[in-house]
C-alpha cells in the first residue's frame, strides 16, 4: 500500500482511477439492465373467466362494466384485436402514467390474453382478431416490393423505413418493429394504437397489410448486406462510429507512428 | 558531365537515365534532405490527403458502373423487395453496384466510410493548427487555402450524398431546394436554373455527377497541390522546447524517415478503411427505396458534416415575414444560408483578426501552447460547442426515441443551449487556460509537489518539491508576454484628430478582449531569484525584462 500512497499525486493516477470508475459503472449496468422477452399467440377465449380477469387487473381504470373512468377510456367495442395487441404486447396494464405505454414482457398467459378478448368482444362489435390466412409471410417479390413501397408512403414518416422507430411530439414515439409478431402488427394496423392512425380494409386491404407485414419480416429475417448495420438509423449513427471509432483509431495510429522519437 | 561512370545496377541505371535527361539528382538531394519537425499532431493532415487519395480510387472504379441518368427504369436484380420497381436509372445502377457486381458494395461502403473520414480528419487538422496558433504569419494563406478545402470537402460529400436517388438522398436535395428558394427576389429562378425547371426535374443528378466527378475533385487536387507546396516552401512549424527557434526546424529527414512513415500511414489509413468498408454498413440505399416526392423516413438525416445547418433549421423558431406581397422566410434564410455564411467568414477570417486585435507583425514557426493564448482557445472551444449543439439539434428525433425524453423538450432545451453554451463554454476554457498557466508558473519556480511530507526538528512540516530539469522547464518559460496594444491619443497636442482614431478604438477594444486577462510569463530574473531562495544552484539570469511583443503599427 505504500507503493500506491506515494504514486497517488502523480499526474496518471487521475487517469487510471477514472478509467476504473467506468469500468465498474459500465459493469454493474450490464449486470442491472432489464431484457426483454417476448409476447405470444393466443387460443380460444373464455368470456366468463376474462370477466373475472378483467376485474382483477383493468377495472380499476377502465371501470367495472368495461365502460371507462376518468383515468382510461371505456372498451365497449374496441373489439377483440385491440385487447389483444394491447396486453399480449405488455403495454396494457399500464405500468405507470407516462407519454405513452411501452412495450415490456406481458404478465399473462396466453390462454389470459384470449379470454380477456372474448369478455371485451362480448361487450360490443369491433374489430376481431386477425384470420391466420392473412398472418402467413409472403416470400415472392412482388408481394415483397409491394409491401416496401405501401410501408414507405404510409408508415416510414413515423416508423422509418426499416421499422427501426421514430420519435412524435412530447415524449411520444412509433416503437421499432422488430420482433413483434405478424398477428400484432396486423391488429396495430386494424386498432390505430396511441398515437397510430387506424389503416381499415377500405385503406389497405388484408392482402396489402400481409404484404406489409411480409416485408418487414423479411427485412428482420434478412442479414445485413453491408455487414454491422449500426442499428439502421442512418446517417447518425454512422457519424457516431466515424467519429467515435474511425478518427480514434486514426489518431491512435498517428501516435503510435511518432511514438519512438522527440 | 559527358564523362561519367556507368552505373552497374538496375536501379542505378534508371536513376542515371533520369538524372542525365532530368537532373533529378539535385532535386532529390535538396528533398530527401528536407527536414520535417514530429509529432501526431503534424499527421492528422496526412489522414485527410490519404482518405482524399482512397476517395478517388474507389470513386473511379464507382464511375465505371454508375449511371448519372434520371430515366425511368425498372430494377432487375438480387434484391427482392425492389426487383422491377420502376425507379431512375441512378438508382437503378446503385443497386447493381451494390447487390449485382463483384465487389460493388465493398467499393461504395470504402467511398462513403473514406467521406465520412475525410472532412473529419481535415476538421481534427483545422483544430490543431488553430489551438497551436500555426495560422500566423506567414501562413494565413495556406489557412484559407484549407478553409476553402475544408468547403469543397462538404461540396464533395454532399453532392455525392444526393446522386443515388433514394429517398434520402431526395429528402436532402429537398432541403436544399427550400433553402434556396428562401432567398429574396432571387431564390425561385435560381431553384429552377438549378433543377432546370421544378423540382426534382430531371437534370439535377447529371450535373451533380459532373460537380462530384470533375469539378469539385480537380479544384481539391490543385487546391491541395498548393497547401502541401506551401507547406514545403514556408517550412514545418514545430512545438516549442529546447533547441528549437523560429530560424530553425528540428526533425527528421524526408529520406529515408519520412518517406518510409508517410508511406505506411498511406496503408494503415487505407487499411482501416478497407476494414470498415467490409465490416460495418453504410448508407444502405436499398433500404430506403426510389426518390418520390410525397413519403418520407422517420430518421433522415444528412451526412455528419451538413448535420449542423439541419440543426440550425430545426431550432430556428418559424419566422416568416410578408413585405408587399413577398414572404420572406426568415425560417430558412438565417438558419440555412446567413449562419453557415457568418460561419465560414469569421473561419476564413481569423488569422487577419488576431493579428489586427495583437499588432505582431512578426514570423510565427514556433507553435503556441494553446494554454498561452487564453482567448483564441477558448473562442476556439466556443465555436466547436456552438457546432456540436447544431449538430445535436439534428439528432433530436434520435434523442427523443433513445434517451426517453420529449423531442419539444430537447428542441428548446438546445435553444437555449446553442444561444448560452459557446459563451459559457469560452469563460471556462478561458480560465481554465489561465489557471493552466499559473499551474506552470509555479511549476517552473518551485517544481512538482512529491506527497512527501517532511517534519524538521523544530517541528516545522514542509512538502518536498522536486525540481524540474532545464529543458521540462524551458517548455514553461519560453512563451512570449502578449499584452493589448496601446495606441496614440486620439488627439495630438495641437488638438487635431488622428485620422483614423475610430477604427482604432474597436481595435484597441478587439485587442483587450484578446489580451487583456494573462498570466504574465516568469522572466530569467524571476526564475533565478526564486531559485536562489531554494538554494538550488542555477545559473542567475542577466536580470532584464523578457523582451515584450512589439506594440502598435
Amino acid at each position: 500500500m505504500k507503493g500506491l500512497a506515494a504514486r497517488r499525486r502523480r499526474p496518471l493516477a487521475t487517469v487510471v482511477l477514472l478509467l476504473m470508475a467506468l469500468v465498474v459503472t459500465g459493469a454493474a449496468y450490464a449486470v442491472a439492465a432489464p431484457t426483454f422477452a417476448n409476447a405470444s399467440t393466443t387460443a380460444a377465449g373464455d368470456v366468463q373467466r376474462g370477466r373475472d380477469l378483467f376485474v382483477a387487473s383493468c377495472a380499476s381504470c377502465h371501470g367495472a362494466q368495461a365502460t371507462g373512468t376518468r383515468a382510461a377510456p371505456s372498451l365497449v367495442g374496441v373489439g377483440a384485436a385491440a385487447v389483444d395487441f394491447q396486453v399480449s404486447t405488455g403495454r396494457m396494464p399500464l405500468a405507470n402514467t407516462a407519454p405513452q405505454a411501452p412495450r415490456k414482457p406481458t404478465e399473462f398467459t396466453q390462454q389470459d390474453v384470449a379470454d380477456l378478448s372474448a369478455y371485451v368482444a362480448s361487450l360490443g362489435p369491433g374489430p376481431a382478431i386477425p384470420e391466420d390466412q392473412y398472418l402467413n409471410l409472403k416470400t415472392d417479390d412482388e408481394s415483397l416490393a409491394k409491401g416496401a413501397e405501401l410501408f414507405r408512403v404510409n408508415c416510414a414518416m413515423c416508423h422509418n423505413v426499416v421499422g427501426a422507430g421514430g420519435a412524435l411530439t412530447r415524449g411520444k414515439y412509433a416503437p421499432p418493429l422488430e420482433g413483434v409478431t405478424p398477428k400484432q402488427m396486423y391488429e396495430a394496423m386494424v386498432t390505430g394504437p396511441q398515437s397510430m392512425p387506424v389503416f381499415n380494409d377500405a385503406n389497405l386491404s388484408p392482402t396489402d397489410k400481409q404484404d406489409v407485414i411480409s416485408y418487414l419480416k423479411y427485412l428482420e429475417e434478412q442479414p445485413s448486406p453491408g455487414g454491422f448495420s449500426l442499428g439502421s438509423l442512418g446517417p447518425v449513427s454512422e457519424a457516431l462510429f466515424a467519429w467515435a471509432f474511425g478518427i480514434v483509431v486514426l489518431i491512435g495510429a498517428a501516435v503510435w507512428l511518432t511514438a519512438k522519437s522527440s | 558531365m559527358s564523362q561519367t561512370t556507368t552505373p552497374n545496377t538496375a536501379a542505378g541505371g534508371v536513376a542515371d537515365f533520369l538524372d542525365t535527361r532530368l537532373g533529378a539528382s539535385k532535386a532529390v538531394r535538396g528533398l530527401s534532405r528536407k527536414l520535417f519537425p514530429d509529432h501526431w499532431s503534424f499527421m492528422l493532415g496526412e489522414i485527410a490527403l490519404y482518405s482524399f487519395i482512397v476517395l478517388l480510387l474507389s470513386g473511379t472504379f464507382l464511375t465505371l458502373f454508375f449511371v448519372p441518368s434520371m430515366g425511368m427504369t425498372t430494377y432487375e436484380g438480387a434484391y427482392a423487395p425492389l426487383n422491377n420497381v420502376p425507379m431512375s436509372e441512378a438508382y437503378a445502377s446503385t443497386l447493381r453496384l451494390s447487390f449485382d457486381i463483384r465487389g460493388g458494395l465493398l467499393m461504395r461502403q470504402v467511398h462513403h466510410w473514406a467521406a465520412l473520414l475525410f472532412i473529419a480528419s481535415m476538421t481534427v487538422h483545422m483544430f490543431r493548427v488553430f489551438f497551436t496558433g500555426a495560422f500566423r504569419k506567414p501562413r494565413e494563406l495556406n489557412w484559407m487555402i484549407g478553409s476553402v478545402l475544408a468547403l469543397l470537402g462538404l461540396g464533395a460529400g454532399f453532392s455525392g450524398y444526393s446522386l443515388p436517388d433514394d429517398l434520402l438522398s431526395g429528402n436532402g436535395l429537398r432541403i436544399i431546394d427550400g433553402v434556396i428558394k428562401s432567398i429574396p427576389v432571387v431564390g425561385t429562378y435560381l431553384s429552377f436554373f438549378l433543377f432546370d425547371g421544378e423540382f426534382p426535374g430531371e437534370s439535377i443528378i447529371p450535373r451533380l455527377y459532373i460537380v462530384h466527378v470533375l469539378l469539385i475533385p480537380g479544384l481539391i487536387l490543385a487546391l491541395v497541390g498548393a497547401h502541401l507546396g506551401l507547406v514545403f516552401w514556408q517550412k514545418h512549424t514545430q512545438y516549442p522546447g529546447p533547441g528549437r527557434t523560429n530560424q530553425n526546424v528540428v526533425g527528421f529527414p524526408l529520406l529515408p524517415v519520412y518517406a518510409a512513415k508517410a508511406g505506411g500511414f498511406f496503408f494503415v489509413v487505407f487499411g482501416i478503411m478497407a476494414l470498415f468498408g467490409s465490416f460495418v454498413s453504410i448508407n444502405s440505399v436499398w433500404n430506403y427505396g426510389p426518390y418520390d416526392p410525397s413519403p418520407i423516413s422517420a430518421g433522415t438525416q444528412p451526412d455528419w458534416y451538413i448535420l449542423f445547418i439541419d440543426g440550425a433549421l430545426r431550432l430556428m423558431p418559424g419566422w416568416e415575414w410578408t413585405v408587399a406581397g413577398f414572404t420572406i422566410s426568415f425560417n430558412i434564410l438565417i438558419p440555412g444560408l446567413i449562419l453557415p455564411g457568418l460561419m465560414t467568414g469569421i473561419l476564413i477570417a481569423w488569422p487577419f483578426l488576431e493579428s489586427w486585435a495583437s499588432g505582431d507583425r512578426r514570423e510565427h514557426h514556433v507553435l503556441d501552447r494553446p494554454r498561452n493564448v487564453p482567448v483564441r482557445t477558448a473562442a476556439g472551444v466556443a465555436a466547436i460547442v456552438f457546432y456540436t449543439v447544431l449538430a445535436l439539434a439534428a439528432t433530436n428525433d434520435l434523442l427523443a426515441t433513445h434517451l426517453g425524453l420529449s423531442i419539444n423538450d430537447i428542441t428548446w432545451t438546445l435553444r437555449f443551449t446553442a444561444i448560452l453554451g459557446p459563451p459559457i463554454a469560452f469563460w471556462i476554457t478561458k480560465r481554465i487556460c489561465l489557471g493552466l498557466q499559473r499551474h506552470d508558473r509555479e511549476l517552473a519556480l518551485h517544481g512538482r509537489e512529491t506527497g512527501r511530507i517532511v517534519r524538521t526538528a523544530d517541528g516545522e512540516y514542509f512538502e518536498v518539491h522536486e525540481p524540474l530539469n532545464e529543458y521540462d522547464r524551458w517548455l514553461l518559460v519560453q512563451h512570449d508576454a502578449r499584452r493589448p496594444i496601446e495606441l496614440p491619443p486620439d488627439v495630438d497636442e495641437n488638438g487635431v484628430a488622428r485620422p483614423g482614431a475610430r477604427k482604432d478604438r474597436i481595435r484597441q477594444k478587439l485587442s483587450r478582449w484578446f489580451y487583456e486577462d494573462r498570466i504574465e510569463p516568469l522572466t530569467p530574473s524571476e526564475l533565478a531569484a526564486s531559485h536562489a531562495e531554494h538554494e538550488h544552484a542555477l545559473e542567475a539570469g542577466e536580470g532584464e525584462e523578457r523582451p515584450v511583443v512589439t506594440t502598435g503599427r
